[in-house]
């Protein structure tokens, strides 16, 4: 036991101190774990061969990845990029691998390791990437959105790729890998199909697959229904990692990739209500896990071939930069991205990727490509991510200077894509606001903690996701980042009030539209950082108090200029009575100057609202006074 | 005798609670068998006029009126936005607009200014016929016959010099004429007021 918890300690401490390290110097979190992999395994020594066994565990990781790329993908999503994500993704993967796999050819090797290595250095680092344009904010750029619709693909094509390499499997290697694991884990595996025919094999995937499909259509939502009313939330990462868990052990048992799987089920959930909890949920653990995978990758890392073969590892490397390098280049032409967005395509996917280590990984296992081999591929893929860092800085200091002077004028007509609208609280007010912008095509993403109210909203086609807003993990999976502006409609007021301030502080840029329940929520949420707070009574009262009038025999016309008058007299107040509710101590917001202020506000309104029968005081009611009697007399 | 033409009466006074002349004129309007009477601010206190319905109501009547106290020489702000929206192209002008075709419109206001003000020596320089010409033109465009404006001049001290009255029952005379189509429109092509002949046709009656 203490011998897990001291291995446990030194994997964490490593990946605690490398990984934000890596980050602040801008190589990102995949580089910090291989990093903080070498540090404790082939420089210190602090971990030894246990590092296999963890890989293996730590792979898990990879499936859960797959789930969330899966969740992803919404089908509209896809329609609308089918163009540059089948053309661009489909001709780089597939260009780049088949260039790979013949230089390979021509290198010399067998031509089922050199499709495999074509095909793990066709990707590149979507985790690298993706972080680091937005950490520099070239996310809205042409150059980024490309190389999105890339990795995309690469993502999905990892899918076929697992499928497809053990089918590559080299018997030489096979029968090496049996003789010296007589009792290892491929033979100790429980498999259904272990033995059957072919056909009874094929038609339990296809029902396997089917019962992935409709149950994760139909059974999914009652369950987790279910388990979101309980109101635990530690029963909901639980029914999570069920789900993820069990459909990998299904598919193990059927013989299929788990990865497989676990992707067709994200896909599945991809337009359910219960998708950004999901997402919140599983997040942590396949963050942790793939980290753990790359740390192994680090310390797997053999420094003496790595010295050694010095040469050839650069050659190779610097090998297979130019040659993405050089197929991302050609396909801007295809593809027209222009300018410096060219030049941003093409630097930023010229790596090879953290898929590449599971392919890798999972190639040598099914006794693909020769350890040696794989231990060298693998130097070639890490080197390369980390000379990424060093093509952004290519990129942004030599040039982008270059096109800024000459691309000043076309900057305005990339059309900016307008945000995304985050509204949390589906209530009775929260609707109201999400039709109208929905009406206006503005995209909203709801939350509300209530699975019922989410549940019926969505039979009438209000998009809206089930999940705490309070928490930041739901928030940032439902896209803050990236949002124009949150909309605060909770029922509870002190959970309004804290998740306004936990926005302002950590978001202090979004827009915050909050609704309050009386004036004194009001201020607090206004001191808490909302930019725009409405009392949601306000307007309804002020509604009816205009109808009242109207009702006992006012002109409609004036009874709405004196719902006006009174929303004018109320607002020029607004600033006096919020400062004094603020200078107040926190005992007595609502103390005697307040009253003062208050008992002034209403005398006022009375002034203002009373009907001046003479010309010469006619206070508000300015509009549309006759003019006095014989006044024309003195016009003569 | 039954009506034979609808007429729609289009009340616009922003401040009715405060109207002397306009709104005992509109309410009188009412009284008027074959006349439909509607008060644009309260149909639309926030302005926002419904267009589809307003040209609905103009399909179904023959004579169209705007009854208003003259604001600067013009409608109040409302009529203005009425037209704007109401009268559009292929409806009330222009290739297919002719759904007005042959009504009849006219003005019925109340003016501040001393009837000798509203002429070339006074100090307004212009008679109410003239200052509406922007009314007349927009009903020759559209097809309809005009008639001079009905006005009551000196509106503020009409009530204390007993003057609204009179006022009111030669108006009453002059819609249910118009209801029961007694005017002829092409004897009033110069005159410069509805008023001043009212005997005239009255009296062929």
């Amino acid at each position: 036991m203490t011998s897990y918890f001291v291995q446990a300690c030194i994997y964490l401490c490593a990946a605690v101190i490398a990984v934000p390290i890596a980050r602040r110097l801008g190589l990102g979190s995949v580089l910090g774990y291989l990093i903080a992999g070498v540090i404790i395994g082939p420089i210190t020594g602090m971990v030894g061969k246990e590092t296999t066994s963890i890989q293996h565990f730590a792979e898990f990781g990879v499936v859960m990845m797959l789930f969330l790329v899966g969740l992803e993908l919404e089908p509209k999503m896809l329609w609308n990029m089918r163009t540059k994500l089948l053309g661009l993704g489909g001709l780089q993967v597939g260009l780049t691998a088949g260039i790979i796999t013949v230089i390979a050819l021509i290198l010399g090797q067998q031509w089922s390791i050199a499709l495999t290595i074509g095909l793990i250095f066709s990707l590149s680092s979507t985790a690298i990437v993706l972080q680091t344009f937005s950490e520099k904010g070239l996310n809205k750029t042409e150059g980024a959105r490309s190389a999105f619709s890339v990795l995309l693909f690469q993502d999905i094509a990892v899918i076929p790729m697992l499928a497809l390499i053990p089918l590559l499997a080299l018997p030489e290697l096979t029968e090496l890998a049996n003789h010296s694991a007589h009792a290892g884990e491929h033979h100790g595996e429980i498999s259904l199909v272990a033995g059957m025919p072919g056909w009874a094999h094929a038609l339990i995937v296809i029902s396997v697959v089917t019962a992935v499909v409709t149950g994760g259509h139909f059974l999914s939502r009652p369950l987790f229904r279910f388990v979101a009313n309980s109101g635990l939330r530690e029963m909901f990462t639980a029914a999570s990692l069920m789900l993820v868990i069990g459909i990998a052990a299904l598919m193990s048992v059927v013989g299929l990739s788990p990865a497989l799987g676990t992707f067709l089920a994200g896909v599945v959930l991809a337009n359910s209500e219960f998708r950004h909890e999901l997402e919140s949920n599983i997040e942590p653990f396949k963050g942790l896990l793939l980290g753990l995978f790359f740390i192994t990758v680090g310390a797997g890392i053999n420094f003496d071939l790595l010295t050694s073969k010095a040469l050839l590892i650069t050659a190779l490397t610097l090998g297979a930069i130019l040659l993405k390098a050089l197929v991302l280049y050609s396909l801007t032409f295809i593809f027209k991205v222009v300018k410096s967005d060219r030049w941003l395509f093409t630097l930023s996917l010229a790596q090879a990727g953290e898929f590449g280590f599971v392919l890798l990984s999972y190639s040598v296992q099914n006794s693909v490509i020769p350890t040696e081999l794989a231990q060298l591929l693998s130097l070639v893929v890490a080197i390369s991510m980390f000379l990424t860092p060093g093509l952004f800085i290519l990129f942004e200091k030599i040039i982008l200077p270059r096109y800024q002077a000459s691309s000043n004028e076309r900057e305005a007509d990339s059309i900016e894509e307008q945000g995304t609208v985050i509204i949390a609280g589906i209530g009775r007010f929260g609707q109201i606001i999400n039709r109208l912008l929905v009406a206006n095509g503005v995209n909203t993403v709801v939350l509300d903690h209530e699975a019922n109210q989410v549940e019926l909203l969505r039979r009438i086609n209000i998009k809206s996701y089930f999940g705490d807003a309070t928490r930041p993990d739901l928030l940032h999976t439902a896209g803050i980042e990236e949002a124009a502006l949150f909309i605060i409609a909770l029922d509870d007021k002190e959970r309004a009030v804290e998740l306004t301030a936990h926005i302002k502080h950590k978001h202090p840029k979004l827009r915050i539209l909050a609704r309050a329940f009386d004036r004194g929520h009001g201020y607090r949420l206004r001191h808490a950082g909302a930019h725009f707070v409405v009392s949601e009574t306000y307007y309804s009262a002020l509604e009816m108090g205009g109808e009242a009038l109207t009702s006992l025999g006012f002109h409609p016309f004036r009874a709405n200029r004196q719902k006006d008058t009174f929303l004018e007299t109320e607002l020029f107040h607004q600033e006096e009575l919020y400062q004094t509710w603020a200078e107040a101590t926190e005992d007595n917001k609502f103390n005697e100057s307040y009253r003062e202020i208050f008992m002034r506000l209403e005398s006022l309104l009375h002034k203002a609202m009373n009907d001046p029968q003479d010309n010469e005081a006619a206070g508000s009611e300015r509009g549309w006074t006759p003019p006095p009697k014989n006044y024309s007399d003195k016009l003569e | 005798m039954s009506p034979t033409k609808k007429v729609l009466i289009l009340f616009a006074h922003p401040s009715s609670h405060r109207s002397e002349v306009n709104a005992p004129l509109f309410q009188a309007s009412q009284q008027v068998e074959g006349v439909t009477c509607v008060d644009l601010y309260a149909r639309y206190p926030k302005q926002r006029i419904n267009i589809d319905k307003e040209q609905q109501q103009l399909n179904e009547h023959d004579i169209i009126i705007f009854m208003f106290p003259l604001y600067w020489y013009s409608t109040p702000a409302i009529l203005k936005e009425w037209q704007d929206l109401v009268l559009e192209h292929g409806y009330a002008y222009g290739s297919g607009g002719n759904a007005l075709h042959g009504k009849t419109f006219l003005c019925a206001i109340s003016a501040g200014g001393a009837k000798s003000a509203y002429q070339s020596e006074g100090y307004n320089h212009f008679t109410v016929r003239e200052l509406l010409r922007p009314l007349e033109q927009t009903a020759y465009l559209t097809g309809m016959y005009y008639l001079p404006p009905f006005t009551l001049f000196s509106a503020r001290n009409a009530v204390e010099e007993h003057r609204l009255q009179s006022h009111i029952d030669s108006w009453l005379n002059v819609l249910k004429a118009l209801r029961d189509d007694k005017i002829d429109v092409a004897a009033y092509s110069n005159a410069t007021s509805l008023n001043e002949n009212l005997r005239t046709f009255v009296a062929n009656d």
